[in-house]
């Protein structure tokens, strides 16, 4: 296996456990770096992020929040908005983690080849956030905040597992058995908040097609398969806003038609070789 | 071939529309009904004892993210490391796991296991990030100072079947637990009538000053405490705006400043005269 090939790999899940072992001192061991939970984390006990889905829910509720968290969710919209896109999903979330390990076995059992007639639409996510801030308002409680695994297992992790492990292990065989790619690509509502978020990000993949063979490693292990539909068409970027960023398609290309750029967005697609 | 197609009529782009909005509507209100009926069960944990200043349990609820950080704050404050082995004891807040009775990822104390210390630099509440711990709930208006007497976590309560002391035995360890003592809790001396040559020491909780800390509780020597601690909605009665202390001068000031609201009983009874329905008798 060589470097180019597993690097964006390498570096996300650095990334990934490398805030899991933070949060966990940070609770443990009164590190300051990171401290609280991806709902809302202080970095150095000064800086606040918050989950800009989680406040959204809350505001739906009827109740307001303090400053810090409203500060907190607007330093997340504009890094992702501006930079980052997508890359919660697939740099930070732990269930990433959980859902990416499901889709390796899919691939390594052919379970993939094996033709099941379940197909659930992609676009569940964006349903799930109207139906998130309805219900959060009709209960009075931030409702997916008390069923997202998200927060689950992140909070497990930081501050013990308990039952709700049993979640995670659904979601796992959800995505192992049922649907390939379920819950981060179909369900889960804040994928679809980070989608809106990063719509007009500045990083994103780039596709050359002059130097595409056609061998379409890339969309086998894609995990958003539609954002890639104009490998070996057209040159452009990759301009869906399902893309997480996660690089996969970038390392497993040998033949160089896929890499990170910051977007031009007064380049058009319109089609049609260059 | 031609049969078979005919057969099949294809939708029309209207009707489609219609039953695709229709589709995704049942769906939707569905899922909506089953996520609502989960969340409006997860949320009733009457028996919560939550961490200082807390918004009244719905208003917590609504506006608590889950992130930690009072927890968090509680397990790390310099003051809770052991000075015999220089680790942290166990923490007060614990974030409330699934199989928890309370609803998931809010925190909450278990007074018997780790009661609260009542810091008098409340770290659990400066650091929450939203408000749902109140710093406004535990400021001293006078000062503008953090006042850990300003705590309301909860009541305490005694039973005193189970108490000790009201069998005439000497035990006043919750007496002495207490931070608040003979503020909070107070013995109350009383003679013995079965020895009589014995006194009663008996515990009582003053509920203006209780904060519900718990200290009580975990210091309780009975196998289950005779002294515990409720959340106050659950603990106290309310006798209603109507019934007023004479002898008591605040109680008179608030019936001077009360303002407008009408606090008559109307009912099918009130609207006759009492001459009338008080000689009619009474239907079961």
């Amino acid at each position: 296996m060589k470097w180019h090939n597993v690097k964006y790999l390498v570096l996300r899940r650095t990334v990934q456990i490398g805030l899991l072992v933070l949060y966990f001192m940070g609770n443990w061991y009164g590190w300051k770096v990171l401290q609280g939970d991806l709902s809302t984390s202080m970095i150095f006990g000064k800086i606040p992020l918050s989950d800009p889905f989680a406040v959204l829910q809350i505001f739906a509720t009827g109740a307001v929040v303090a400053t810090n968290a409203l500060i907190g969710a607007l330093i997340i919209v504009l890094f992702y908005g501006i930079i980052g896109g997508r890359a919660f999903c697939s740099w930070v979330c732990p269930v990433n983690l959980v859902t990416d390990l499901a889709a390796w076995l899919r691939r390594k059992l052919l379970i993939d080849r094996i033709e099941r007639k379940v197909w659930i639409s992609r676009n569940i996510r964006y349903y799930m956030i109207v139906l998130a801030l309805i219900v959060s308002a009709l209960v009075g409680l931030a409702a997916f905040e008390v069923v997202s695994p998200i927060t689950i297992l992140n909070r497990g992790i930081v501050f013990g597992m308990g039952a709700g492990m049993g979640l995670i292990v659904a979601i796992f065989l959800f995505d192992l058995f049922v649907v390939k790619n379920g819950w981060c690509g179909h369900v889960c509502p804040l994928g679809g908040v980070h989608s809106i978020i990063g719509r007009y990000s500045l990083i994103r993949v780039r596709h050359n097609s002059d130097n595409c063979t056609l061998c379409m490693k890339c969309k086998t292990v894609c995990p958003e398969v539609e954002v890639l539909g104009m490998i070996g068409k057209r040159s452009e970027f990759v301009s869906r806003s399902e893309c997480t960023n996660c690089g996969r398609c970038v390392d497993v290309c040998d033949d160089d038609a896929l890499g990170f750029e910051l977007r031009n967005f007064l380049e058009t697609n319109t089609g049609g070789k260059e | 071939m031609d049969d078979k197609k005919a057969k099949k009529t294809p939708i029309s782009p209207r009707r489609r529309f219609f039953t695709d909005l229709a589709y995704t509507a049942g769906l939707g209100v569905m899922g909506g009904l089953l996520w609502a009926g989960y969340a409006e069960k997860a949320k009733s944990s009457p028996l919560t004892l939550r961490p200082p200043a807390a918004l009244d349990e719905p208003d917590f609820l609504k506006t608590c993210i889950k992130c930690g950080l009072c927890s968090e704050a509680c397990y790390n404050r310099p003051s809770n490391i052991d000075r015999d082995t220089g680790k942290p004891r166990p923490r007060t807040l614990k974030m409330a796991k699934a199989q928890d009775d309370v609803t998931i990822g809010t925190p909450f104390f278990i007074p018997r296991e780790v009661p609260c210390y009542m810091c008098d630099d409340i770290p659990c509440v400066t650091a929450c990030p939203t408000g749902a711990l109140d710093v406004a709930k535990v400021t001293n208006p006078k000062t503008g100072e953090l006042d850990y007497t300003m705590m309301d976590m909860g009541i305490a309560v005694v039973d005193d079947n189970s108490c000790i002391a009201f069998w005439g035995l000497q035990c006043d360890a919750c007496y002495r637990a207490c931070p608040l003592m003979d503020k909070a809790l107070r013995l109350e001396y009383d003679k013995n009538e079965r020895t009589g040559k014995h006194a009663f020491l008996k515990p009582v909780v003053d509920m203006h000053a209780c904060t519900g800390c718990g200290l009580c509780e975990k210091a309780c020597v009975t196998e289950k405490p005779a002294i515990f601690v409720l959340p106050r909605e659950v603990a106290l009665g309310k006798p209603g705006a109507h019934y007023v202390k004479g002898w008591d001068k605040k109680d008179q000031q608030r019936v001077k400043e009360r303002v407008g609201k009408d606090v008559t009983t109307h009912d099918k009874r009130s609207a006759e005269n009492p001459m009338d329905y008080l000689n009619k008798g009474v239907e079961y």
